[in-house]
C-alpha cells in the first residue's frame, strides 16, 4: 500500500506478507492512578491470521486496544498501526476497525444512523452501509432505535461499524460477549474469514477454550505484562504441562537415565512415566542408545485452557519471570 | 452458514479494496457527520420545540398581558416600558433549553459511549469539537434568529392598539432582536463548551444554570459598590442588555453596563475560552 512505513526493525521483510508488522506495540505503559493496568508491553500483530489476545479479567487487554486506536494516551511506550501512530492515520476508519468492549451506539439514533455518521468521517459511500449491514444480517432492522437491540444485534451493528471502511486491520474486543452459541459461531467464521482474506486480526478474550477454536497465534498477558506470544500449537508445547508418556519393561532403569538427561518423572498407577522437560525424540533416543525397548512413547499435550491458567498462575505468583519468552 | 462478502476486494489477500481518495478527513467530512448526529436524535427536536415555545409563547403571552392590562396599569408601569423587550421575555427561558441542547451535543457522546467511535473515525479532537460546534452553532443561530424575530413581530401585534409598540426601524430594535439570536447561539455554545470541560450531562446543566441564573443571585449578596463593579460581567445581564432597547439600568440599581455590542462581545470571548479549555482538556484526556 503506497504511505504504508514499516519499521526500520521490519524493512528486511517487507516482501514477505507474513512478516508484515501490521500493529507494533513497544514497551507500552499505561497507569491509572495506583493501578498499573499495562506495563512495558511489547508485541506484534501479522497479517493473514487470527491472533488471539488473551488474559484474565482485569490484565488489560482493552486497555492496550483502546490506546491502540490512540483513545487512551500511553504513560510511556508507543503503538503503531500499520505503521504509523493511529493520530496520523489519513482515513483511520480505512484502515483500522475497531469494536470496543464498551458500547459505543446512541441507543436513540437509528442504526442506519448510526453508521451512516462513521461513514462520513471517512468519506465511506453509502452503498458500504447496506453493504456491511447485510455482512451482519441486520438490514431487515437498519431504521430501527439501536436502544431496541438485543445484546447480540448490538454486537453485530459494532462488527458492522468495525468493517465500515473496509480496513486491512480488525481490533475486536470480547466480541463473543453476550452472544448465543449461534452468534458465537458466526463471529468465529467471519474472523476466520477476514483473516484468510489477509487482513490483520486482532481479537481479545478472557477465555481460552474461545481462542482455541478460532485463533492461529496467541499473544498472552497477565496483569498488563506479556507472558507468551506464539503460535498456538508453540503455545502449548512450551507449556510444562506438557509431557511425554512413556511405557517401558525397563521402565526403573529408564527412569533413571531420564533423570541424568535433566528430565523430570512422574509415575502414573499403570507403570506408565510421564516425562516433562524431555521431547519424545530425545526419550527416543535415550531408549535406543541404551537398548530399551518402549511400548509406549506419546506426547501429550496440555489444553489451552491449562496452559493459560499455568501461565497467568505464574504471571501472579512471579511477576513477569517469564516475559517474553515464547 | 456462509459468510458473505466482507469487502470489495478481488482476490485472496487484503489488497485490492479501493483505493482511499486522496489527502485525509477533515472539516468536510466532520461537518457531515455531526450533522447527522445532530439531526438524528430526539433530544435535539425536543429541545428546540421547547426553545420555540418557550422564546415565542412566553413573548405572546407577555405582550397579550401588557396590552390587556395597559389601561388599568399606573404611571410606574408605563415609564420605561420597553415594547422589544417585553416581546423577547421568553429569552430567560429559551436560553435554558438552548443550553441543555448545547449541553446534550456534547454530553450524549459521553453517556452513550459514542465518544469513542467518533474520536477513533477521526482522532484530531480538536478538529471534531470545532465541527461539533459549528455545526451546534449554525442550528442554534438559524432557529434562533428567526424564533427571536417571529416573537417580536407576533409581540407587536398584540401590543398594538392599546399600547406603545416597536418597529424594527426604531433605534435598537433591530439590534436587539438580532441580538437575541445572536445572544442564543452563543449561550447554547457556552453550554456545549461547559459539557465538553465536564463531561457529564447533569453536571454540565447545573453548572450552565448556576453561571446564568444562580451567579446573578449570589452576587445579591456582596455590598452594592461590589455588584456595580462585577454585574456587568454576568452573561445573564450582557444578555438584558443586549435584547433591550434601552440601558436596563432600573433593574441594577444604577450600574454602569458595557454597550450591548461590546458586552456581547465580552460573551463571545467567555465562550471561546471555554472552548478552547474543552480542546485542551478533550485532547489531553483518555477517551
Ligand atoms: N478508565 C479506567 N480507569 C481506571 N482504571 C481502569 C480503567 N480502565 C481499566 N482500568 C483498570 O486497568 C486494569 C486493566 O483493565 P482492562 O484493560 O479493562 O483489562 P481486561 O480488558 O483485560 O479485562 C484493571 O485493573 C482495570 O480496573
Ligand atoms: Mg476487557
Amino acid at each position: 500500500m503506497a504511505g504504508r512505513h514499516l519499521s526500520r526493525r521490519r524493512q528486511r521483510a517487507h516482501d514477505l506478507d507474513s512478516e508484515r508488522v501490521l500493529i507494533e506495540v513497544e514497551d507500552l505503559t499505561k497507569n491509572y492512578g495506583s493501578t498499573v493496568a499495562v506495563d512495558h508491553l511489547s508485541f506484534d500483530v501479522r497479517p493473514g491470521m487470527v491472533t488471539g489476545f488473551l488474559g484474565p479479567n482485569g490484565s488489560g487487554k482493552s486497555t492496550t486496544m483502546r490506546m491502540i486506536l490512540g483513545l487512551d494516551r500511553p504513560d510511556g511506550g508507543h503503538v503503531t498501526v500499520a505503521g504509523r501512530r493511529y493520530g496520523d492515520l489519513p482515513w483511520p476508519l480505512r484502515e483500522v476497525g475497531g469494536l470496543l468492549e464498551a458500547k459505543s451506539v446512541h441507543p436513540g439514533r437509528t442504526a442506519y444512523n448510526h453508521l451512516l455518521a462513521l461513514a462520513q468521517t471517512n468519506g465511506i459511500s453509502r452503498a458500504r452501509i447496506a453493504e456491511v449491514l447485510e455482512l451482519v444480517g441486520l438490514t431487515g432492522v437498519a431504521r430501527k432505535r439501536a436502544g431496541t437491540f438485543s445484546l447480540g444485534m448490538g454486537q453485530r451493528l459494532g462488527i458492522a461499524a468495525a468493517l465500515l471502511g473496509d480496513p486491512g486491520v480488525l481490533l475486536f474486543d470480547e466480541p463473543v460477549n453476550g452472544l448465543d452459541p449461534e452468534g458465537i459461531r458466526w463471529v468465529r467464521l467471519l474472523l476466520k474469514h477476514l483473516a484468510s482474506e489477509g487482513r490483520t486480526v486482532l481479537v481479545s478474550s478472557h477465555l481460552m477454550s474461545e481462542m482455541a477454536v478460532t485463533a492461529d497465534h496467541v499473544v498472552v498477558i497477565g496483569k498488563g505484562r506479556l507472558i507468551a506470544q506464539a503460535t498456538i500449537g508453540d503455545f502449548l508445547g512450551a507449556s510444562s504441562n506438557s509431557h511425554v508418556k512413556v511405557r517401558s519393561p525397563q521402565s526403573d532403569a529408564l527412569a533413571a537415565v531420564i533423570v541424568s538427561s535433566g528430565g523430570k518423572i512422574a509415575r502414573m498407577g499403570d507403570g506408565a512415566l510421564e516425562v516433562s522437560g524431555l521431547s519424545a525424540a530425545d526419550i527416543g533416543d535415550l531408549a535406543a542408545t541404551r537398548g530399551y525397548a518402549l511400548h509406549e512413547l506419546s506426547p501429550q499435550t496440555a489444553s489451552l485452557e491449562e496452559a493459560f491458567m499455568e501461565l497467568t498462575d505464574e504471571s501472579v505468583e512471579y511477576r513477569g519471570a517469564r516475559s517474553g519468552e515464547s | 452458514m456462509t459468510i458473505a462478502e466482507t469487502g470489495r476486494r478481488g482476490d485472496d489477500r487484503w489488497a485490492g479494496r479501493g483505493q482511499p481518495p486522496p489527502g485525509h478527513y477533515g472539516p468536510i467530512q466532520l461537518i457531515a457527520s455531526e450533522w447527522t448526529k445532530l439531526r438524528t436524535v430526539r433530544s435535539t427536536i425536543w429541545t428546540l420545540v421547547v426553545t420555540v415555545a418557550a422564546v415565542i409563547g412566553i413573548g405572546a403571552l407577555a405582550t397579550a398581558v401588557t396590552a390587556a392590562h395597559w389601561r388599568s396599569g399606573g404611571i410606574a408601569d408605563h415609564i420605561g416600558f420597553d415594547p422589544t423587550a417585553r416581546s423577547l421575555a421568553g429569552l430567560f427561558l429559551g436560553q435554558i433549553s438552548i443550553g441543555v441542547l448545547g449541553v446534550l451535543t456534547m454530553s450524549a457522546e459521553y453517556s452513550t459511549g459514542t465518544i469513542r467511535s467518533t474520536l477513533a473515525a477521526a482522532p484530531n479532537r480538536p478538529l471534531v469539537l470545532a465541527c461539533k460546534a459549528l455545526v451546534f452553532g449554525a442550528v442554534a443561530l438559524v432557529t434562533s434568529e428567526v424564533i427571536t424575530f417571529a416573537a417580536f413581530l407576533l409581540g407587536q401585534d398584540l401590543l398594538k392598539g392599546t399600547t406603545p409598540y416597536a418597529s424594527l426601524g426604531q433605534p435598537g430594535v433591530l439590534r436587539a432582536v438580532a441580538g437575541a439570536g445572536l445572544v442564543l447561539t452563543v449561550v447554547g455554545l457556552f453550554a456545549l463548551a461547559l459539557a465538553t470541560i465536564i463531561r457529564h450531562t447533569a453536571g454540565a446543566i447545573a453548572a450552565y444554570v448556576g453561571v446564568m441564573l444562580v451567579l446573578p443571585l449570589i452576587l445579591q449578596a456582596f455590598p452594592v459598590s461590589f455588584q456595580h463593579g462585577v454585574i456587568k460581567f454576568l452573561p445573564l445581564v450582557i444578555a438584558e442588555n443586549m435584547t433591550a432597547t434601552r440601558p436596563a439600568v432600573t433593574d441594577f440599581g444604577g450600574a454602569v453596563l458595557f454597550s450591548p455590542w461590546v458586552g456581547f462581545l465580552i460573551l463571545c470571548c467567555y465562550t471561546l475560552a471555554l472552548l478552547a479549555i474543552g480542546a485542551t482538556v478533550l485532547t489531553r484526556r483518555d477517551a
